[in-house]
C-alpha cells in the first residue's frame, strides 16, 4: 500500500446523501478477477448515459472541479461490500473522501486501499461544500500526522479521528495482512487452547 | 460481569488487541463465492502463502450464474471466467465448493444455515454484506470487503474493532397478515439506513422468540440495510431443533454437549446495550417501500411522506412516484419472490399459499427464483412449482438473480418491480429499475392484481 502522509488538492463536491456502492460501481462491472480499470465505471450511471455519453450536469464530468479529494453526503458507501467501489475511487484518483458519516464496511474497505475517510460534523460539511460553492478550484490540505483538515482560504481547520493502529498502517503503507502472518504463533495458539 | 449474547460470542473469538487499536477476532467459518474473491486468492498467489485453514472454508457460486440452463456452460465470457476461476482457486487451495451442478449450490447466506454449516455461538465472515443473515442463529456474522477475505485466507482472523451494541426489541402480538420481512421493513423505516452504523443489534422479545428460523434469517439479513455491521438473535430450542439432523450439525453426543455450551448465550438479565429501541408489534403492517433506500418504507396502506430533502426528491423522482400519494392500486409489472432475504421453503410455502387457485395478471412477468438446490427440491416435493406454474409465475434456478441484476436477470427501465430482496438502490435490479420491497405474500398478491394491493384486505 501507498504511504500517506500530506495532501493538498482541489476537491470535487457531491452532495447526495446515502450514495451506496451501487451507485458507486454498478453491480454488472464486477465481473473482473483482478483489482484494475474500475475507475472507469466509477458512478458509472450517474456518469455516462446509456449510449456512453458524459452526462453534463454529473460533476465528475464538470471540468471545474478536479482533486484526489471527493466531498460526499451523510452516510457514504452504504450498501454492498464490495470492495470494488473502494477499488473504483482510488483507481479514479481519490485519495480522500470527506462525509459526515461513512458505512462500516466501506471505511475498512476504504484503509485497506489507501484511501483516508474523514468524518467531519454536518455542519463542517456544509462549511466545506460553502467554501467549493464559493470558489471551485479551492485547495483543501490533510495532515495525517497532525489529523487535521484544512481549507486555509476559507478559514476552515478541522481536527479528524482515526485509530492509531489504522494511522500507523496508512502513513508507513503497512497491509493487515502482514500484521496478522506475523500474529502466526499466537492464533495457532489460540487455535489450540480452543480445543 | 453481565454479557450480551454479542459480548460472549466476541470475547470467546478474540486472539488478542492491538494496543490503540482493533482486536484480531478467530474466525470459524469463511464463506467465499465467485464475485468477492478472486482478487483475495490473487493475495495468495502474489505473497506466494498459503491458505491458512481451507477446512473452515466453504464455497459456492451465487451471484453471477445464469438461472436458466444450470447445465450448459455459462453464455457470458465474463461470468463465465469468474466461475471458472473459483473452480480453480478452490481446487488449487483445497476448498470444499458447491458450484453450478452441485445439489447443495445456492445463494451462501441460504446454503450455509440449511447444511448446518452456520452454528450457534460461532463467528462468520463472508465477500458479502448479508451475511449478517447467520447471526438469526446467535452467531457473530458479518460482511467483510475483498482485502479482508485475504486476510482470513492467510489467518483466519480479521482485524475488527469490537462494534458498539444495540437492542432492539419488539413485542407483542403481530396481526397474522404480517411477515417476517415486514417487521424487519417496520423496524429499518422507523430506524433509518444508518442508525446501526457502528454497531451490532440484538433483536429480542416476543416477535422474534416466536418467530421462526427462517423469519429470523430475514430479520437479521436485513440488518445491514439499517447500517449494522450484524445482527443477533438468542438461541433457543427452536434454532437447536433447525440445526440437529443438518449434514455438518455435530451429532449424538457432540450435539448435547454443544446444546449445553449454546444454552449460555443469551444475554444476561442486567446486561448493558450502548443503545435500546423498543417497538410495539401491534402497530406494524404489511410494509412497501418507496424510494430508493430500504429505510423509505411506508404501512402498505399509508401515503408516501413529504419532505423538501433534496436526496428525497432524487429518489422521488428517480422512483416516479408523489410525495403525498398512495402505492395501492398502482399497477407493477414485474414481480421477484428471491434472494437471500427471501428465498427459503416457508417463503415460497406462504407465496405460494396466497397464489393457489388464482393467476397473474397478463400486465407482470413474475420469477421465482430459489436460494438453493435444496429448495428448489423442496418447491418440487411439495407441489408447489405446479402452484405457481399454472398461476403464470416462471420458476428458475437457484441464484441472486434480479437481486442484484449481474445476470441475464435484470428490470427493465423505469418499470416497477415488487421484489422480496434486500435493496431498492438506483440501478440495483437493472439500470432504471424501480424496486418495491416487500414481503413474499406482498409480491405475490401484486402479481395476481397487477398492481398494488394490501393483503389484510384481500
Ligand atoms: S441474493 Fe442479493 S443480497 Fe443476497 S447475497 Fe445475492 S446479491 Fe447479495
Amino acid at each position: 500500500m501507498e504511504k500517506f502522509e500530506i495532501l493538498e488538492s482541489g476537491m470535487v463536491p457531491l452532495t447526495i446523501e446515502n450514495i451506496d456502492t451501487d451507485q458507486i460501481i454498478p453491480a454488472r462491472f464486477l465481473k473482473a478477477t483482478d483489482r484494475k480499470g474500475f475507475g472507469e465505471n466509477l458512478f458509472r450511471d450517474w456518469r455516462f448515459t446509456n449510449d456512453n455519453q458524459p452526462k453534463e450536469d454529473f460533476v465528475l464530468n464538470n471540468s471545474a472541479y478536479a482533486g484526489a479529494i471527493l466531498v460526499a453526503g451523510n452516510n457514504f458507501g452504504c450498501g454492498s461490500s464490495r470492495e470494488h467501489a473502494a477499488w473504483a475511487l482510488a483507481d479514479y484518483g481519490f485519495k480522500v473522501v470527506v462525509s459526515s458519516f461513512f458505512a462500516d464496511i466501506f471505511k475498512g474497505n476504504a484503509l485497506n486501499n489507501g484511501i483516508l475517510p474523514i468524518q467531519v460534523s454536518p455542519n463542517e460539511l456544509q462549511a466545506i461544500f460553502a467554501a467549493i460553492d464559493n470558489n471551485s478550484s479551492v485547495r483543501a490540505n490533510v495532515d495525517l500526522e497532525a489529523q487535521q483538515f484544512r481549507i486555509d482560504e476559507a478559514g476552515i481547520a478541522i481536527p479528524f479521528e482515526i485509530n492509531t493502529y489504522k494511522k500507523m498502517c496508512m502513513i508507513n503503507g503497512y497491509d493487515d495482512i502482514d500484521y496478522l502472518l506475523s500474529q502466526k504463533e499466537a492464533i495457532i495458539a489460540f487455535e489450540q487452547n480452543r480445543l | 460481569m453481565k454479557k450480551t449474547l454479542f459480548d460472549k460470542v466476541w470475547d470467546s473469538h478474540v486472539v488478542s488487541s492491538v494496543e490503540n487499536g482493533p482486536d484480531i477476532l478467530y474466525i470459524d467459518k469463511h464463506l467465499i463465492h465467485e464475485v468477492t474473491s478472486p482478487q483475495a486468492f490473487n493475495v495468495l498467489e502474489e505473497k506466494e502463502i498459503p491458505l491458512f485453514r481451507p477446512n473452515q472454508v466453504v464455497a459456492t457460486a451465487d451471484h453471477n450464474v445464469p438461472t436458466e440452463n444450470q447445465h450448459l456452460p455459462i453464455q457470458d465470457a465474463l461470468s463465465r471466467k469468474q466461475v471458472t476461476q473459483l473452480s480453480k482457486n478452490c481446487e488449487k487451495y483445497g476448498v470444499t465448493l458447491y458450484g453450478l451442478g452441485h445439489p447443495y449450490q445456492g445463494i451462501v447466506h441460504v446454503i450455509g444455515p440449511e447444511l448446518g454449516v452456520t452454528q450457534p455461538g460461532m463467528t462468520m465472515v463472508c465477500g458479502d454484506s448479508h451475511t449478517s443473515t447467520h447471526g438469526a442463529f446467535g452467531t457473530i456474522a458479518f460482511g467483510i470487503g475483498t482485502s479482508q477475505v485475504a486476510q482470513v485466507f492467510a489467518s483466519q482472523c480479521v482485524l475488527v474493532a469490537k462494534p458498539k451494541s444495540m437492542r432492539v426489541t419488539v413485542s407483542g402480538d403481530v396481526h397474522p397478515d404480517v411477515q417476517p420481512k415486514d417487521v424487519v421493513l417496520y423496524i429499518i423505516a422507523k430506524l433509518g439506513t444508518d442508525a446501526g452504523t457502528g454497531y451490532f443489534v440484538e433483536f429480542a422479545g416476543s416477535v422474534f422468540e416466536q418467530m421462526s428460523m427462517e423469519g429470523r434469517m430475514t430479520v437479521c439479513n436485513m440488518s445491514i440495510e439499517m447500517g449494522a455491521r450484524g445482527g443477533m438473535i438468542a438461541p433457543d430450542q427452536t434454532t437447536f431443533d433447525y440445526v440437529s439432523g443438518r449434514e455438518f450439525a455435530p451429532k449424538d453426543e457432540a450435539l448435547e454437549q454443544k446444546i449445553a455450551y449454546w444454552k449460555t448465550l443469551p444475554t444476561d438479565d442486567g446486561a448493558h446495550f450502548d443503545l435500546e429501541h423498543h417497538f410495539d408489534a401491534t402497530d406494524i403492517r404489511p410494509m412497501i417501500t418507496y424510494g430508493t433506500n430500504p429505510g423509505m418504507g411506508i404501512k402498505i396502506s399509508e401515503n408516501i411522506p413529504e419532505s423538501n430533502d433534496a436526496s428525497f426528491i432524487k429518489s422521488l423522482n428517480y422512483m416516479g412516484l408523489k410525495a403525498g400519494s398512495s402505492l395501492l392500486h398502482m399497477p407493477i409489472s414485474h414481480v421477484f419472490i428471491g434472494s437471500c432475504t427471501n428465498s427459503r421453503i416457508e417463503d415460497f410455502r406462504a407465496a405460494a399459499q396466497y397464489v393457489e387457485g388464482k393467476q397473474k395478471s397478463p400486465d407482470v412477468s413474475a420469477l421465482i427464483v430459489p436460494g438453493s438446490q435444496q429448495v428448489a427440491k423442496q418447491i418440487v416435493a411439495e407441489g408447489l412449482d405446479r402452484v405457481f406454474e399454472k398461476a403464470g409465475f416462471v420458476l428458475r434456478q437457484p441464484g441472486c438473480s434480479a437481486c442484484l441484476a449481474m445476470n441475464d436477470d435484470k428490470i427493465p427501465a423505469e418499470a416497477y418491480c415488487v421484489s422480496t430482496s434486500n435493496r431498492n438502490f438506483e440501478g440495483r435490479q437493472g439500470q432504471g429499475a424501480r424496486t418495491l420491497l416487500a414481503s413474499p405474500v406482498t409480491a405475490a398478491a401484486a402479481a395476481i392484481a397487477g398492481k398494488i394491493v394490501d393483503v389484510t384486505q384481500h
